[in-house]
């Protein structure tokens, strides 16, 4: 009786939501066939409360797009360090890659959940563009999230796999997993950036009148801009990551209790400082390319972007990078005080120091200068008679060169600051080296000056020397510096976790710097469209339709900045409650005794 | 040499001589030389300080011993029994200079406010022309390859004393007798920032459709330029074009092969 009776309740509680259930949707189809009958079509656009329905996608957006650069980036650190530490038996590495690996635990969901909050965002507030591109786009989009699925897991393996994968064969076997969740993050990204660029730079024969479904998959997968965008972000992500990971080094040094804790976080902020600045490094000439597309692309849109309304956000630009060299400087030269043997090498911190205050002063100098009437008036125009040439190409392309030229500098001696080389030909070969980075700034200042004689489309083909002079100087330095360190001897330990608070703001700022840097110019790129979601293909008619002023923009940015730095502080302060980091390779080494006369 | 021991004197020293250069020094040192220059507009001013000033903080704190040292005669002030008349100024002084910078900012001012410029308006890629669609990218000045570039040259200076001098002066300089009326000031075809930057299809656009024409993005323009569309030919537009060229010794921007491929060539900075 009780079997029966227990059943009978089983089927009432399964049965009656399926009668509901059934019901509702009964009823919905009828309802639903007059509705169409009426011949229903869909909004083209919905309203969000308050901040407007532009500002709410644009806040989602870039808060999914900071979490998705972190999470993107940190894993190539992590995969790098964990290689290093594999190949040089140093345990500090893998300890570096699985605690940064922890982080990305919480930071995926944030990015997924932001994701999730544009998607819904975009249905609900732009359903005609996303059905548009809803329509060009599904396959890949039932792929991504196939991929993004396959990520998820993969981390989870990554990292709850890292202790029981750690001996031999099977330490190769985790090693492969990193590998693979890059290769998973790198898809996922590369097809956002596909329905991305289509928005700016949509297939020649795509026209207003193009129905989606013939559109052709391919062609508008890989538009004009993918393939820039694709290389320009990978190497930002790993830019932002190694920001990311020095401010989460200097939050938890300026937090630590111990002198372990203290080394072992001052150790991995320089760690995090290096992968950042030398990819920065790097990342000019992807922005390079990314900009020449853009003109190959549109002419239009690149005057707008680089000689029109856009303008202004260069000289920001310019600025914020200055910051970032200085800062990263900054941080190397402080870090100079804990290496015995730097002393040699400080008296030539101040030279370097000019020569990056004159770059960022000759680089954010605008070319159109914000002047009253009466400044206008003793200017005699709108161009400075005599600063006027500093706001051109020529001048911009040579401060940032010989900027880059002295950042490596500063690695250089940084590095070499401890070390007594043993080779014999040492002496020639830093010679060699000096006069590598002198023949190296001569091409940068000869083009430099050059090319204001010069039409501008020769100019133009200068950059190129210019980059290409840096470049070969930083391998044939590089090269020669690894061959010559061989065996060399140590004039003393570095003494990790001696490292004075205020680098480790310097730090922050880079972090801050960056974030900051990345929602501005991707409203540059973004706002280069102006009023079209797909452009001259699908006109915004919107009450939103008008490019954004400057000054709002740069409000909702700085607003997107600050929500994300909040939230990864929170990720940081979790990540500090879930583990306690097992510290061990870097010795804290006692402050030495002061030299007399020091 | 001795007033300038410490790394504080050292760091207000530079800072000085730093404001004295760019205030003082930009404007009045290249004319010694013969190098046309002006007095800086504030907002440049104070961007170079900021920026010199932040290369003072990091030199002054690169350094352990250095940034202990600077920090010396601030703390003393702070601190020392023996500093209070220089405190008591400081304490006073200070919040009243932030609140005369702030009355001076308060204070009405009738002056226009300034705005921002951009460098080169972007173009469309065809323009209407007298009834026809002139299509811009890839357009090259037709008159180059056809008569006596001599002839052209001299048709366009004609052109050009009868239309343009009186804004653009006749060194083409911008400063022709109207030009202090204006605001913005008429072009300087000299500056290599200008024409020498440009395509002659540009240059034809921005003379045959003036200010009217300028694009909605960046407006308000408050330009001046009158549409020359409506008083000169195609021919005479162009002619005037290979005059401002040849006249000021610049070479007009070419088109790359395939696409209009600008470059990047980033003015905007």
């Amino acid at each position: 009786m009780s079997e029966r009776g227990s059943l009978a309740r089983a089927l009432r509680r399964t049965a009656l939501p399926l009668l509901c259930a059934g019901a509702v949707v009964t009823a919905l189809a009828f309802l639903a066939e007059p509705l169409f009958a009426q011949g229903y079509t869909p909004r083209e656009y919905g309203d969000f409360p308050i901040i407007g329905s532009r500002a709410a996608v644009w806040i989602a957006a870039q808060l999914h797009l900071f979490f998705a650069a972190f999470v993107l980036g940190v894993p190539m650190f992590a995969v790098v360090a964990e290689l290093v530490g594999m190949l040089n038996k140093e345990e500090r590495f893998d300890k570096l890659a699985k605690e940064f690996t922890r982080l990305l635990l919480v930071s995926y969901s944030a990015t997924a959940i932001w994701g999730a909050v544009l998607v819904f965002a975009l249905i609900t507030l732009y359903p005609r563009v996303w059905g548009y591109l809803a329509e060009v786009f599904a396959p890949s989009m039932w792929v991504y999230v196939g991929v993004f699925f396959f990520e998820s897991f993969t981390l989870y393996l990554y990292y709850y796999g890292w202790d029981h994968l750690k001996k031999g064969r099977a330490k190769w076997v985790h090693w492969g997993l990193g590998i693979l969740l890059n290769l998973w993050g790198t898809i996922v990204m590369v097809i956002a950036n596909s329905w991305l660029t289509y928005m700016m730079s949509p297939p020649a024969e795509v026209t207003p009148d193009t129905a989606p479904d013939m559109v052709r998959f391919w062609s508008a997968f890989a538009n004009a801009t993918w393939m820039p965008i694709n290389v320009h972000r990978f190497i930002a992500n790993i830019v932002f990551g190694g920001a990311i990971v020095g401010a989460y080094a200097a939050f938890r040094f300026l937090s630590a209790k111990t002198d372990e804790e203290r080394a072992h976080y001052d150790w991995m902020g320089y760690i995090g400082n290096f992968v950042a600045i030398t990819a920065l490094i790097v990342l000019p000439f992807a922005g390079y390319y990314l900009g020449r597309e853009i003109y190959e692309f549109n002419q239009q849109m690149g005057t707008t972007m680089m000689g029109g309304f856009m303008s202004w956000l260069w000289v920001v630009q310019a600025f914020l990078i200055g910051v970032l060299f200085l800062a990263g400087n900054y941080y190397l030269w402080v870090g100079m005080g804990r290496i015995p043997g730097a002393e040699r090498f400080q008296p030539y911190t101040k030279y370097m120091l000019v020569i990056l205050v004159l770059g960022v002063m000759v680089w954010a100098t605008p070319r159109n200068m914000i002047a009253s009437r009466d400044e206008l008036t003793a200017m005699g125009g709108q161009f400075h008679p005599f600063l006027g040439v500093l706001g051109v190409m020529s001048a911009k392309n040579t401060a940032v060169n010989l900027m880059i030229l002295t950042t490596f500098l500063s690695f250089l001696l940084y590095g070499r600051a401890n070390k007594r080389p043993t080779v014999s030909w040492a002496q020639r070969g830093t010679i060699i080296q000096g006069a590598l980075f002198v023949i190296a700034a001569a091409i940068v200042l000869f083009y430099g000056v050059y090319g204001y004689f010069v039409p501008a489309i020769v100019r133009i083909g200068f950059s190129v020397y210019q980059v290409l002079a840096v470049l070969a100087a930083i391998g044939g330095v590089v090269t020669l510096n690894v061959l010559m360190m061989r065996g060399a001897e140590s004039r003393g330990e570095i003494r990790w976790g001696q490292m004075p608070d205020r680098a480790q703001y310097a730090l922050l700022v880079l972090a801050v710097t960056f974030t900051w840097l990345m929602g501005l110019m991707g409203f540059a790129r973004s706002g280069i469209r102006q009023h079209w979601h797909i452009y001259e293909v699908m006109r915004d008619t919107s009450v939103d339709a008008a490019t954004p002023a400057l000054g709002y923009a740069s409000i909702v940015i700085s607003a997107c900045v600050l929500m994300f730095l909040g939230m990864v502080a929170f990720i940081f302060w979790v990540g500090g409650l879930a583990e306690k980091p097992v510290i061990s390779g870097v010795g804290s080494v006692p402050p030495p005794e002061p030299a007399a006369g020091d | 040499m001795g007033l300038l021991r410490t790394p504080f004197r050292q760091a207000i020293a530079i800072l000085a001589v730093a404001y004295a250069l760019i205030e003082f020094g930009i404007p009045y040192i290249p004319p010694l030389f013969g190098v046309a220059s002006a007095k800086i507009p504030n907002t440049v001013v104070l961007q170079y300080l900021l920026t010199v000033t932040v290369g003072i903080l990091i030199w002054v704190s690169d350094n352990e011993r250095r940034w202990t040292e600077f920090k010396k005669p601030i703390h003393e002030v702070l601190v020392r029994p023996d500093r209070k008349l220089a405190r008591g100024v400081l304490l006073v002084g200070v919040p009243l200079l932030m609140a005369f910078v702030a009355y001076g900012r308060a204070l009405p001012d009738m002056s226009a406010p300034p705005s921002f410029r951009a460098i080169h308006p972007a173009p469309p890629s065809s323009i209407p022309f007298q009834g026809e669609i002139i299509e811009l990218t890839g357009l090259e000045n037709p008159l180059r390859s056809v008569g006596s570039l001599d002839e052209h040259y001299e048709e366009g200076k004609r052109v050009y004393y009868q239309n343009c001098i009186a804004c653009h002066g006749d060194a083409l300089r911008g400063l022709g007798h109207y030009a202090p009326g204006f605001n913005p000031t008429p072009l300087n075809f000299q500056d290599v920032g200008t024409i020498a930057q440009l395509t002659e299809s540009f240059v034809f656009w921005r003379i045959a459709q003036g200010g009217p024409g300028l694009p909605n993005e960046g407006a308000p323009w408050n330009s001046a330029m009158p549409a020359w569309e409506n008083f000169l030919t195609a021919d005479e537009i162009w002619s005037v074009i290979i005059f401002l060229y040849e006249q000021t010794g610049h070479e007009p921007r070419r088109w790359e092969e395939l696409e209009a491929a600008e470059g990047t060539e980033a003015e905007g900075s």
